[in-house]
Protein backbone atom coordinates (compact mmCIF):
# COMPACT_ATOMS: atom_id res chain seq x y z
CA UNK A 1 0.00 0.00 0.00
CA UNK A 2 0.77 3.65 -0.66
CA UNK A 3 2.20 5.88 1.88
CA UNK A 4 0.17 8.67 1.57
CA UNK A 5 -1.19 11.56 3.96
CA UNK A 6 -4.22 11.40 6.24
CA UNK A 7 -5.98 14.73 6.51
CA UNK A 8 -8.02 15.95 10.00
CA UNK A 9 -9.66 18.86 11.04
CA UNK A 10 -9.45 19.08 14.72
CA UNK A 11 -12.33 21.48 16.22
CA UNK A 12 -11.93 22.45 19.24
CA UNK A 13 -15.14 24.17 21.20
CA UNK A 14 -17.47 24.68 24.16
CA UNK A 15 -20.75 25.21 22.39
CA UNK A 16 -22.80 25.51 20.20
CA UNK A 17 -22.80 27.03 16.87
CA UNK A 18 -25.28 30.06 16.86
CA UNK A 19 -24.45 32.11 13.32
CA UNK A 20 -24.21 30.79 9.98
CA UNK A 21 -24.48 27.51 7.85
CA UNK A 22 -25.12 24.03 9.89
CA UNK A 23 -21.38 22.77 10.65
CA UNK A 24 -23.00 19.17 10.56
CA UNK A 25 -23.75 19.89 6.83
CA UNK A 26 -20.34 21.44 6.41
CA UNK A 27 -18.89 18.43 7.89
CA UNK A 28 -19.98 16.11 5.08
CA UNK A 29 -18.87 17.87 2.75
CA UNK A 30 -15.45 17.51 4.33
CA UNK A 31 -15.73 13.72 4.73
CA UNK A 32 -16.23 13.57 0.91
CA UNK A 33 -13.94 15.37 0.47
CA UNK A 34 -11.13 12.96 2.51
CA UNK A 35 -11.04 15.03 5.45
CA UNK A 36 -11.73 13.52 8.97
CA UNK A 37 -13.32 15.78 11.07
CA UNK A 38 -13.19 14.99 14.53
CA UNK A 39 -14.68 17.76 17.48
CA UNK A 40 -13.42 18.52 21.55
CA UNK A 41 -16.22 19.63 23.26
CA UNK A 42 -15.14 21.14 26.86
CA UNK A 43 -17.31 21.78 29.61
CA UNK A 44 -17.09 24.16 32.20
CA UNK A 45 -16.23 23.12 35.76
CA UNK A 46 -19.19 23.16 37.22
CA UNK A 47 -21.15 21.24 33.98
CA UNK A 48 -22.43 18.26 34.34
CA UNK A 49 -21.95 15.66 31.09
CA UNK A 50 -25.27 15.98 28.82
CA UNK A 51 -26.43 19.12 30.55
CA UNK A 52 -25.07 21.05 28.11
CA UNK A 53 -26.17 21.46 24.24
CA UNK A 54 -22.76 19.25 22.91
CA UNK A 55 -25.14 17.45 20.84
CA UNK A 56 -23.57 19.10 17.90
CA UNK A 57 -20.46 17.97 18.90
CA UNK A 58 -21.51 14.16 18.23
CA UNK A 59 -23.13 15.12 14.90
CA UNK A 60 -20.35 17.10 13.49
CA UNK A 61 -17.74 14.28 14.09
CA UNK A 62 -20.25 11.80 13.01
CA UNK A 63 -21.12 13.69 9.70
CA UNK A 64 -17.56 14.18 9.29
CA UNK A 65 -16.57 10.55 9.61
CA UNK A 66 -14.54 11.52 12.68
CA UNK A 67 -14.26 11.19 16.80
CA UNK A 68 -16.17 13.19 19.27
CA UNK A 69 -15.25 14.01 22.86
CA UNK A 70 -16.55 15.69 25.43
CA UNK A 71 -14.56 16.30 28.63
CA UNK A 72 -13.72 18.71 31.59
CA UNK A 73 -10.69 21.32 30.61
CA UNK A 74 -8.24 19.33 32.85
CA UNK A 75 -8.48 15.94 30.45
CA UNK A 76 -8.06 17.73 27.43
CA UNK A 77 -4.28 16.86 27.00
CA UNK A 78 -4.97 13.20 26.86
CA UNK A 79 -8.36 13.60 25.01
CA UNK A 80 -6.70 15.85 22.03
CA UNK A 81 -3.77 13.34 21.33
CA UNK A 82 -6.52 10.21 21.89
CA UNK A 83 -9.30 11.59 19.01
CA UNK A 84 -6.50 12.74 17.21
CA UNK A 85 -4.54 9.29 17.07
CA UNK A 86 -7.93 7.29 17.42
CA UNK A 87 -9.24 9.14 14.06
CA UNK A 88 -6.19 8.29 12.51
CA UNK A 89 -6.14 4.33 13.37
CA UNK A 90 -10.08 4.39 12.32
CA UNK A 91 -8.91 6.11 8.56
CA UNK A 92 -6.19 3.40 8.04
CA UNK A 93 -8.55 0.64 9.20
CA UNK A 94 -11.49 2.36 6.67
CA UNK A 95 -9.25 1.59 3.99
CA UNK A 96 -7.70 -1.39 4.37
CA UNK A 97 -11.85 -3.30 5.32
CA UNK A 98 -12.23 -1.64 1.52
CA UNK A 99 -8.86 -3.39 0.46
CA UNK A 100 -9.85 -6.13 1.75
CA UNK A 101 -13.67 -6.07 0.36
CA UNK A 102 -11.63 -6.33 -3.26
CA UNK A 103 -9.63 -9.11 -2.14
CA UNK A 104 -11.94 -11.10 -0.28
CA UNK A 105 -15.33 -10.10 -1.37
CA UNK A 106 -18.48 -7.95 -0.45
CA UNK A 107 -19.28 -7.72 3.38
CA UNK A 108 -15.87 -8.93 4.36
CA UNK A 109 -14.46 -6.82 7.17
CA UNK A 110 -11.26 -7.14 9.48
CA UNK A 111 -13.34 -8.49 12.09
CA UNK A 112 -14.78 -11.55 10.04
CA UNK A 113 -11.68 -12.87 9.55
CA UNK A 114 -10.38 -15.79 11.74
CA UNK A 115 -8.11 -13.81 14.80
CA UNK A 116 -4.46 -14.91 13.18
CA UNK A 117 -5.62 -13.10 9.71
CA UNK A 118 -6.94 -10.59 11.66
CA UNK A 119 -3.14 -10.30 14.29
CA UNK A 120 -1.25 -9.70 10.61
CA UNK A 121 -3.64 -7.44 8.90
CA UNK A 122 -3.42 -5.45 12.50
CA UNK A 123 0.11 -4.93 11.91
CA UNK A 124 -0.57 -3.36 8.35
CA UNK A 125 -2.54 -0.96 10.16
CA UNK A 126 0.04 -0.21 13.17
CA UNK A 127 2.81 0.33 10.88
CA UNK A 128 0.36 2.48 8.37
CA UNK A 129 -0.21 4.38 11.47
CA UNK A 130 3.63 4.76 12.32
CA UNK A 131 4.55 5.86 8.48
CA UNK A 132 1.70 7.91 7.04
CA UNK A 133 2.21 11.80 6.84
CA UNK A 134 -0.50 13.83 8.45
CA UNK A 135 -1.75 17.23 8.42
CA UNK A 136 -3.84 18.64 10.94
CA UNK A 137 -5.61 22.17 11.00
CA UNK A 138 -6.77 22.63 14.09
CA UNK A 139 -9.61 25.02 14.74
CA UNK A 140 -10.14 26.61 17.82
CA UNK A 141 -13.07 28.46 19.02
CA UNK A 142 -12.08 31.61 20.91
CA UNK A 143 -15.21 33.03 21.99
CA UNK A 144 -15.95 35.07 25.02
CA UNK A 145 -16.59 31.22 27.19
CA UNK A 146 -13.66 29.59 26.17
CA UNK A 147 -11.08 32.86 27.51
CA UNK A 148 -9.92 30.87 30.58
CA UNK A 149 -9.93 27.58 28.78
CA UNK A 150 -7.25 28.54 26.08
CA UNK A 151 -4.15 28.06 28.29
CA UNK A 152 -4.87 24.39 28.59
CA UNK A 153 -6.00 23.85 25.05
CA UNK A 154 -2.71 25.46 23.90
CA UNK A 155 -0.75 23.10 26.75
CA UNK A 156 -2.76 19.93 25.21
CA UNK A 157 -1.47 21.15 21.07
CA UNK A 158 2.04 21.52 22.20
CA UNK A 159 1.61 18.04 23.76
CA UNK A 160 -0.48 16.66 20.85
CA UNK A 161 3.18 17.69 19.11
CA UNK A 162 5.53 15.45 20.74
CA UNK A 163 3.59 12.74 20.53
CA UNK A 164 2.87 13.02 16.89
CA UNK A 165 6.28 14.08 15.68
CA UNK A 166 7.60 10.69 17.61
CA UNK A 167 6.33 9.14 14.93
CA UNK A 168 8.29 8.19 11.31
CA UNK A 169 5.92 9.90 9.42
CA UNK A 170 5.68 13.75 8.85
CA UNK A 171 3.35 16.23 10.50
CA UNK A 172 1.81 19.24 9.17
CA UNK A 173 0.24 21.44 11.76
CA UNK A 174 -2.16 24.65 11.12
CA UNK A 175 -3.91 26.65 13.54
CA UNK A 176 -6.56 28.89 13.10
CA UNK A 177 -9.11 30.62 15.45
CA UNK A 178 -12.24 31.36 15.02
CA UNK A 179 -14.82 33.76 14.96
CA UNK A 180 -12.17 35.86 13.28
CA UNK A 181 -11.73 39.72 13.77
CA UNK A 182 -12.70 40.07 10.12
CA UNK A 183 -13.47 37.06 8.47
CA UNK A 184 -14.81 33.81 9.55
CA UNK A 185 -11.37 32.24 10.79
CA UNK A 186 -7.71 34.12 11.93
CA UNK A 187 -4.45 32.40 11.02
CA UNK A 188 -2.48 31.62 14.27
CA UNK A 189 0.02 29.17 12.77
CA UNK A 190 0.63 27.86 9.22
CA UNK A 191 1.16 24.56 8.22
CA UNK A 192 4.43 23.86 10.32
CA UNK A 193 5.87 21.07 11.59
CA UNK A 194 6.26 22.16 14.90
CA UNK A 195 3.79 23.20 17.22
CA UNK A 196 6.54 25.07 19.89
CA UNK A 197 6.17 28.52 18.27
CA UNK A 198 2.17 28.02 19.68
CA UNK A 199 3.23 30.15 23.08
CA UNK A 200 2.35 32.92 22.16
CA UNK A 201 -0.18 32.90 19.75
CA UNK A 202 -3.14 32.68 21.50
CA UNK A 203 -2.28 35.78 23.85
CA UNK A 204 -4.33 38.23 21.75
CA UNK A 205 -7.61 36.98 21.24
CA UNK A 206 -11.09 38.56 20.09
CA UNK A 207 -13.89 37.43 22.27
CA UNK A 208 -17.22 38.22 20.81
CA UNK A 209 -20.68 36.72 21.17
CA UNK A 210 -20.89 34.50 17.85
CA UNK A 211 -20.13 31.00 17.43
CA UNK A 212 -20.12 30.69 13.38
CA UNK A 213 -18.89 26.79 13.49
CA UNK A 214 -20.16 26.71 9.93
CA UNK A 215 -18.85 29.30 8.35
CA UNK A 216 -15.15 28.13 9.88
CA UNK A 217 -15.48 24.87 8.88
CA UNK A 218 -16.20 25.83 5.62
CA UNK A 219 -12.52 28.25 5.58
CA UNK A 220 -10.69 25.61 7.16
CA UNK A 221 -11.98 23.28 4.02
CA UNK A 222 -10.66 25.75 1.81
CA UNK A 223 -7.18 25.55 3.48
CA UNK A 224 -6.51 22.27 2.32
CA UNK A 225 -7.53 23.00 -1.03
CA UNK A 226 -5.47 25.49 -1.54
CA UNK A 227 -2.72 23.65 0.08
CA UNK A 228 -3.09 21.23 -2.11
CA UNK A 229 -3.11 23.01 -5.46
CA UNK A 230 -0.02 25.02 -4.57
CA UNK A 231 1.72 21.77 -3.89
CA UNK A 232 0.36 20.88 -7.27
CA UNK A 233 1.46 23.89 -9.01
CA UNK A 234 5.38 23.48 -7.35
CA UNK A 235 4.94 19.80 -8.63
CA UNK A 236 5.07 18.15 -5.27
CA UNK A 237 4.54 14.58 -6.09
CA UNK A 238 2.83 14.08 -2.30
CA UNK A 239 -0.33 11.25 -2.91
CA UNK A 240 -3.50 11.92 -1.19
CA UNK A 241 -5.60 9.47 0.20
CA UNK A 242 -8.97 10.24 -0.80
CA UNK A 243 -10.56 7.27 1.62
CA UNK A 244 -12.17 7.98 5.13
CA UNK A 245 -12.93 5.80 7.88
CA UNK A 246 -16.48 4.17 8.56
CA UNK B 1 -17.84 5.05 16.42
CA UNK B 2 -18.74 3.16 19.50
CA UNK B 3 -18.09 5.46 22.39
CA UNK B 4 -19.95 3.47 25.08
CA UNK B 5 -17.18 2.58 27.48
CA UNK B 6 -18.22 -0.70 29.23
CA UNK B 7 -20.39 -2.72 27.05
CA UNK B 8 -19.00 -5.59 27.88
CA UNK B 9 -20.11 -4.34 31.30
CA UNK B 10 -23.03 -6.92 32.00
CA UNK B 11 -20.51 -10.26 31.94
CA UNK B 12 -20.98 -11.48 35.55
CA UNK B 13 -19.47 -14.26 37.58
CA UNK B 14 -20.81 -17.72 36.35
CA UNK B 15 -21.45 -16.49 32.43
CA UNK B 16 -19.38 -18.40 29.94
CA UNK B 17 -17.91 -17.52 27.21
CA UNK B 18 -17.84 -19.50 24.17
CA UNK B 19 -14.79 -18.92 21.82
CA UNK B 20 -16.37 -18.99 18.29
CA UNK B 21 -13.30 -20.06 16.20
CA UNK B 22 -11.78 -22.62 18.89
CA UNK B 23 -15.34 -23.64 20.76
CA UNK B 24 -13.30 -23.27 23.91
CA UNK B 25 -15.14 -22.32 26.54
CA UNK B 26 -14.55 -20.49 29.93
CA UNK B 27 -16.24 -19.95 33.00
CA UNK B 28 -16.13 -16.43 34.41
CA UNK B 29 -15.40 -16.24 38.04
CA UNK B 30 -14.67 -12.62 38.89
CA UNK B 31 -13.64 -9.13 37.45
CA UNK B 32 -9.83 -8.22 37.78
CA UNK B 33 -9.81 -4.96 36.75
CA UNK B 34 -10.73 -2.73 33.91
CA UNK B 35 -8.81 0.02 32.04
CA UNK B 36 -9.16 2.05 28.89
CA UNK B 37 -9.19 -0.51 26.43
CA UNK B 38 -11.48 -3.23 28.16
CA UNK B 39 -12.01 -5.22 30.75
CA UNK B 40 -10.39 -8.23 32.65
CA UNK B 41 -11.68 -11.22 34.29
CA UNK B 42 -10.42 -14.73 36.19
CA UNK B 43 -12.02 -17.64 34.53
CA UNK B 44 -11.90 -20.79 34.35
CA UNK B 45 -11.13 -23.02 31.11
CA UNK B 46 -9.62 -26.60 30.92
CA UNK B 47 -9.94 -26.51 34.68
CA UNK B 48 -6.99 -24.22 35.08
CA UNK B 49 -7.41 -20.26 35.94
CA UNK B 50 -6.84 -17.32 33.33
CA UNK B 51 -7.02 -14.22 32.91
CA UNK B 52 -9.49 -13.19 29.92
CA UNK B 53 -9.64 -9.94 28.34
CA UNK B 54 -12.72 -8.57 26.64
CA UNK B 55 -13.07 -5.27 24.64
CA UNK B 56 -15.31 -3.89 22.06
CA UNK B 57 -12.01 -2.12 20.19
CA UNK B 58 -11.14 -5.10 18.66
CA UNK B 59 -7.88 -3.10 17.28
CA UNK B 60 -6.51 -2.37 20.33
CA UNK B 61 -7.12 -5.48 21.24
CA UNK B 62 -5.58 -7.35 18.24
CA UNK B 63 -2.81 -5.06 18.40
CA UNK B 64 -2.06 -6.19 21.75
CA UNK B 65 -2.20 -9.90 20.86
CA UNK B 66 0.30 -9.15 18.49
CA UNK B 67 2.56 -8.03 21.05
CA UNK B 68 1.83 -10.64 23.32
CA UNK B 69 2.34 -12.92 20.79
CA UNK B 70 5.98 -11.82 19.91
CA UNK B 71 6.91 -11.78 23.60
CA UNK B 72 6.24 -15.19 24.19
CA UNK B 73 8.43 -16.20 21.38
CA UNK B 74 11.41 -14.66 23.07
CA UNK B 75 13.10 -17.73 24.29
CA UNK B 76 13.66 -18.94 28.00
CA UNK B 77 12.11 -15.66 29.62
CA UNK B 78 8.78 -14.65 30.60
CA UNK B 79 8.46 -11.16 29.59
CA UNK B 80 4.47 -10.33 30.08
CA UNK B 81 1.69 -13.16 30.49
CA UNK B 82 1.77 -15.79 28.53
CA UNK B 83 -0.72 -15.95 25.64
CA UNK B 84 -3.16 -18.58 25.18
CA UNK B 85 -5.17 -17.68 22.69
CA UNK B 86 -8.00 -15.15 20.80
CA UNK B 87 -10.92 -15.55 19.79
CA UNK B 88 -14.67 -14.04 19.11
CA UNK B 89 -17.63 -14.00 21.66
CA UNK B 90 -21.04 -13.93 19.97
CA UNK B 91 -23.28 -12.70 22.32
CA UNK B 92 -26.96 -11.12 21.45
CA UNK B 93 -25.74 -11.08 18.00
CA UNK B 94 -22.68 -8.97 18.76
CA UNK B 95 -18.99 -10.40 18.13
CA UNK B 96 -17.14 -10.13 20.99
CA UNK B 97 -13.37 -10.02 20.89
CA UNK B 98 -11.73 -11.73 23.60
CA UNK B 99 -8.47 -12.75 24.50
CA UNK B 100 -6.97 -15.44 27.37
CA UNK B 101 -3.55 -14.94 28.60
CA UNK B 102 -1.99 -16.74 32.29
CA UNK B 103 -3.58 -15.36 35.24
CA UNK B 104 -0.52 -13.84 37.23
CA UNK B 105 -1.40 -13.58 40.77
CA UNK B 106 0.60 -11.68 42.87
CA UNK B 107 0.77 -8.14 45.05
CA UNK B 108 0.89 -5.03 43.89
CA UNK B 109 4.52 -3.31 43.99
CA UNK B 110 3.74 -0.94 46.83
CA UNK B 111 1.60 -3.46 48.98
CA UNK B 112 4.42 -6.26 48.46
CA UNK B 113 6.61 -3.46 49.91
CA UNK B 114 4.01 -2.41 52.72
CA UNK B 115 5.16 -5.67 54.38
CA UNK B 116 8.81 -5.94 53.76
CA UNK B 117 11.80 -3.76 54.16
CA UNK B 118 13.61 -1.11 52.29
CA UNK B 119 16.26 -4.07 50.63
CA UNK B 120 13.25 -5.19 48.51
CA UNK B 121 12.67 -2.36 46.46
CA UNK B 122 16.04 -2.74 45.53
CA UNK B 123 15.97 -6.46 44.22
CA UNK B 124 12.95 -5.82 42.96
CA UNK B 125 14.06 -2.73 40.45
CA UNK B 126 17.26 -5.20 39.80
CA UNK B 127 14.73 -7.72 38.31
CA UNK B 128 12.53 -5.07 36.47
CA UNK B 129 15.77 -3.55 35.07
CA UNK B 130 16.78 -7.35 33.80
CA UNK B 131 13.40 -8.16 32.85
CA UNK B 132 13.62 -4.20 30.81
CA UNK B 133 17.13 -5.17 29.29
CA UNK B 134 15.38 -8.54 27.58
CA UNK B 135 12.62 -6.72 26.22
CA UNK B 136 14.77 -3.80 24.96
CA UNK B 137 17.03 -6.52 23.19
CA UNK B 138 13.86 -8.45 21.91
CA UNK B 139 12.87 -4.99 19.98
CA UNK B 140 9.88 -4.24 22.47
CA UNK B 141 9.67 -0.77 24.56
CA UNK B 142 7.44 -1.65 27.73
CA UNK B 143 5.90 2.03 27.32
CA UNK B 144 3.33 2.28 29.85
CA UNK B 145 5.57 1.61 33.08
CA UNK B 146 3.72 2.33 35.95
CA UNK B 147 2.93 0.60 39.73
CA UNK B 148 -0.24 -0.47 38.70
CA UNK B 149 0.90 -2.86 36.09
CA UNK B 150 3.61 -4.49 38.12
CA UNK B 151 2.91 -7.43 40.42
CA UNK B 152 5.48 -9.28 42.31
CA UNK B 153 4.35 -13.08 42.39
CA UNK B 154 5.74 -15.74 44.03
CA UNK B 155 7.31 -16.94 46.17
CA UNK B 156 10.09 -16.64 45.40
CA UNK B 157 9.66 -12.94 45.05
CA UNK B 158 9.64 -12.20 41.13
CA UNK B 159 8.33 -9.01 39.59
CA UNK B 160 5.84 -9.46 36.53
CA UNK B 161 4.31 -7.19 34.06
CA UNK B 162 1.13 -6.79 33.10
CA UNK B 163 -0.51 -4.88 30.08
CA UNK B 164 0.94 -4.47 27.18
CA UNK B 165 -1.14 -1.85 25.90
CA UNK B 166 1.60 0.62 26.00
CA UNK B 167 4.41 -1.96 24.61
CA UNK B 168 5.90 -0.81 21.22
CA UNK B 169 8.35 -1.60 18.56
CA UNK B 170 11.58 0.47 19.11
CA UNK B 171 11.34 3.23 16.95
CA UNK B 172 8.21 3.94 16.68
CA UNK B 173 5.34 6.42 18.64
CA UNK B 174 4.72 4.38 22.53
CA UNK B 175 1.39 3.74 22.24
CA UNK B 176 0.24 4.36 25.64
CA UNK B 177 1.26 5.90 28.57
CA UNK B 178 0.32 7.40 31.77
CA UNK B 179 1.30 10.83 32.47
CA UNK B 180 3.18 11.12 35.86
CA UNK B 181 5.96 8.20 34.51
CA UNK B 182 5.91 9.67 30.58
CA UNK B 183 8.98 12.14 29.70
CA UNK B 184 7.09 13.97 26.85
CA UNK B 185 4.37 15.15 29.90
CA UNK B 186 7.21 16.73 31.83
CA UNK B 187 9.25 18.18 28.62
CA UNK B 188 12.04 15.46 28.90
CA UNK B 189 12.15 14.05 25.70
CA UNK B 190 10.46 12.21 23.24
CA UNK B 191 8.08 9.44 22.88
CA UNK B 192 9.87 7.60 20.30
CA UNK B 193 10.32 4.16 21.75
CA UNK B 194 13.86 3.60 22.97
CA UNK B 195 15.15 1.99 26.11
CA UNK B 196 15.76 5.18 27.90
CA UNK B 197 11.92 6.06 27.40
CA UNK B 198 11.27 2.59 29.93
CA UNK B 199 14.27 3.90 32.64
CA UNK B 200 12.50 7.48 32.93
CA UNK B 201 9.80 5.54 34.07
CA UNK B 202 11.65 3.41 36.28
CA UNK B 203 13.15 6.83 37.69
CA UNK B 204 9.36 7.81 38.42
CA UNK B 205 8.17 4.54 39.67
CA UNK B 206 11.03 5.30 42.23
CA UNK B 207 9.82 8.67 43.26
CA UNK B 208 5.98 7.73 43.04
CA UNK B 209 7.26 5.32 45.68
CA UNK B 210 8.34 8.27 48.24
CA UNK B 211 5.39 10.10 46.74
CA UNK B 212 2.59 7.78 47.08
CA UNK B 213 -0.27 10.31 45.92
CA UNK B 214 2.03 11.61 43.33
CA UNK B 215 2.26 15.44 42.59
CA UNK B 216 1.07 18.13 40.03
CA UNK B 217 2.96 18.91 37.24
CA UNK B 218 4.51 22.96 37.74
CA UNK B 219 7.12 23.99 35.75
CA UNK B 220 7.96 20.72 34.50
CA UNK B 221 11.10 19.44 33.57
CA UNK B 222 14.40 18.49 35.59
CA UNK B 223 14.22 21.57 37.57
CA UNK B 224 10.49 20.58 39.63
CA UNK B 225 11.40 16.95 39.63
CA UNK B 226 14.73 17.39 40.97
CA UNK B 227 13.81 19.86 43.77
CA UNK B 228 11.10 16.88 44.72
CA UNK B 229 13.94 14.25 44.93
CA UNK B 230 16.01 16.75 47.19
CA UNK B 231 12.80 17.01 49.47
CA UNK B 232 12.21 13.65 50.28
CA UNK B 233 14.92 12.20 52.16
CA UNK B 234 14.18 8.52 51.28
CA UNK B 235 15.37 9.67 47.82
CA UNK B 236 18.21 11.82 47.95
CA UNK B 237 19.96 8.03 48.18
CA UNK B 238 18.67 7.63 44.67
CA UNK B 239 19.30 10.72 43.63
CA UNK B 240 22.57 9.85 41.37
CA UNK B 241 20.38 6.85 39.92
CA UNK B 242 18.05 9.17 39.30
CA UNK B 243 18.93 11.72 37.83
CA UNK B 244 21.04 10.02 35.01
CA UNK B 245 17.43 8.08 33.83
CA UNK B 246 15.54 10.99 34.14
CA UNK B 247 17.98 13.21 31.79
CA UNK B 248 18.57 9.92 30.02
CA UNK B 249 22.06 9.03 30.20
CA UNK B 250 21.85 5.25 30.68
CA UNK B 251 22.37 4.01 27.39
CA UNK B 252 20.66 0.46 28.64
CA UNK B 253 18.40 -1.24 31.28
CA UNK B 254 21.49 -2.93 31.56
CA UNK B 255 23.85 -0.38 32.71
CA UNK B 256 21.50 0.96 35.27
CA UNK B 257 21.11 -2.04 36.60
CA UNK B 258 24.97 -2.77 37.43
CA UNK B 259 25.03 0.77 38.37
CA UNK B 260 22.71 -0.11 40.99
CA UNK B 261 23.55 -3.58 41.73
CA UNK B 262 27.21 -2.08 43.05
CA UNK B 263 25.00 0.11 45.01
CA UNK B 264 23.42 -2.39 46.65
CA UNK B 265 26.36 -4.57 47.02
CA UNK B 266 28.70 -1.99 48.65
CA UNK B 267 26.10 -1.35 51.30
CA UNK B 268 26.56 -4.49 53.45
CA UNK B 269 27.06 -2.71 56.49
CA UNK B 270 24.52 -2.23 59.01
CA UNK B 271 24.31 1.23 57.91
CA UNK B 272 20.84 -0.51 55.61
CA UNK B 273 18.93 0.01 58.62
CA UNK B 274 19.90 3.68 59.13
CA UNK B 275 16.73 4.76 57.19
CA UNK B 276 14.30 5.94 59.86
CA UNK B 277 10.39 4.89 59.61
CA UNK B 278 9.53 9.13 58.71
CA UNK B 279 9.10 8.01 55.64
CA UNK B 280 5.77 9.26 54.57
CA UNK B 281 5.20 6.18 52.60
CA UNK B 282 3.94 4.16 55.59
CA UNK B 283 1.34 6.84 56.80
CA UNK B 284 0.10 7.88 53.66
CA UNK B 285 -1.65 5.15 51.81
CA UNK B 286 -1.72 5.23 47.99
CA UNK B 287 -5.27 5.43 46.70
CA UNK B 288 -4.20 3.86 43.61
CA UNK B 289 -4.22 0.76 45.04
CA UNK B 290 -5.88 -2.37 44.52
CA UNK B 291 -5.14 -4.97 47.21
CA UNK B 292 -4.63 -3.64 50.42
CA UNK B 293 -3.08 -5.80 52.73
CA UNK B 294 -4.40 -5.02 56.41
CA UNK B 295 -1.90 -6.97 58.08
CA UNK B 296 0.52 -5.77 60.59
CA UNK B 297 3.80 -6.12 60.18
CA UNK B 298 5.14 -7.60 62.74
CA UNK B 299 8.04 -6.41 65.01
CA UNK B 300 11.22 -9.39 65.01
CA UNK B 301 14.62 -8.38 66.76
CA UNK B 302 16.62 -6.14 65.05
CA UNK B 303 19.70 -7.89 64.96
CA UNK B 304 18.05 -11.24 63.59
CA UNK B 305 16.33 -9.05 60.53
CA UNK B 306 19.48 -7.76 59.70
CA UNK B 307 20.84 -11.34 59.35
CA UNK B 308 17.96 -12.96 57.23
CA UNK B 309 18.23 -9.54 54.81
CA UNK B 310 21.62 -9.77 54.98
CA UNK B 311 22.34 -13.68 54.10
CA UNK B 312 18.89 -13.34 51.51
CA UNK B 313 20.38 -10.53 50.33
CA UNK B 314 23.88 -12.07 49.32
CA UNK B 315 21.68 -15.25 47.93
CA UNK B 316 20.16 -13.23 45.61
CA UNK B 317 23.42 -11.03 44.42
CA UNK B 318 25.06 -14.46 43.92
CA UNK B 319 21.55 -15.74 41.94
CA UNK B 320 21.62 -12.66 39.69
CA UNK B 321 25.69 -13.08 39.23
CA UNK B 322 25.31 -16.02 37.81
CA UNK B 323 22.05 -15.55 35.65
CA UNK B 324 23.97 -12.43 33.96
N1 LIG C 1 -2.74 -11.54 33.18
C1 LIG C 1 -3.30 -10.94 34.25
N2 LIG C 1 -3.31 -11.56 35.45
C2 LIG C 1 -3.86 -10.96 36.53
N3 LIG C 1 -4.46 -9.75 36.52
C3 LIG C 1 -4.50 -9.07 35.35
C4 LIG C 1 -3.93 -9.64 34.16
N4 LIG C 1 -4.11 -8.75 33.17
C5 LIG C 1 -4.76 -7.70 33.70
N5 LIG C 1 -5.01 -7.87 35.02
C6 LIG C 1 -5.72 -6.92 35.91
O1 LIG C 1 -6.66 -6.18 35.19
C7 LIG C 1 -6.40 -4.80 35.25
C8 LIG C 1 -6.75 -4.11 33.94
O2 LIG C 1 -6.07 -4.70 32.87
P1 LIG C 1 -5.29 -3.87 31.80
O3 LIG C 1 -4.69 -4.82 30.84
O4 LIG C 1 -4.41 -2.91 32.53
O5 LIG C 1 -6.45 -3.08 31.07
P2 LIG C 1 -6.25 -1.77 30.20
O6 LIG C 1 -5.18 -2.07 29.20
O7 LIG C 1 -7.60 -1.62 29.57
O8 LIG C 1 -5.89 -0.69 31.15
C9 LIG C 1 -4.94 -4.71 35.61
O9 LIG C 1 -4.60 -3.54 36.28
C10 LIG C 1 -4.77 -5.92 36.50
O10 LIG C 1 -5.17 -5.63 37.82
Amino acid sequence: MRKGTLRQILLITDGCSNHGEDPVAIAALAKEKGITVNVIGILSRNEAYGEHGLKEVEDIAMSGGGISQIVYANQLAQTVKMVTQKAMTQTIHGMINKELTHILGEGQQMEDLPPEKRGQVMEVVDEFGEMVDLEVLILVDISASMDDKLPTVQESLIDLSISLNSRTGNNLFAIYAFPGKRQPIDRLIDWDPQLDSLVKTFKKISTGGITPTGPALREALELFSEKRSKQELLGGDDEYIEESGS
Amino acid sequence: MNTSKNPEANITPGSIILGKWSQNQYTILRELGSGATGTVYLARGNGTKVALKVSSDSLSITSEVNVLKYLSKVQGKKLGPSFIEMDDWVHTGRSIPFYVMEYVQGDTLFSFMKQRKDEWFGIILIQLLGDLHDLHNAGWVFGDLKPDNLLISGPPPKIRWLDVGGTTMVGRAIKEYTEFFDRGFWGLGSRRAEPSYDLFAVAMIIINFAYPSRFEKKEGGWEQLKRYIDKERWLRKYSRFLDKAINGQYQSALEMKQDLLSYYSKKTSPTIHKRTKSISYHKKPNPQMRYQKKKVQKRRGYLETILIVLIMFAFYVIYLIGHM
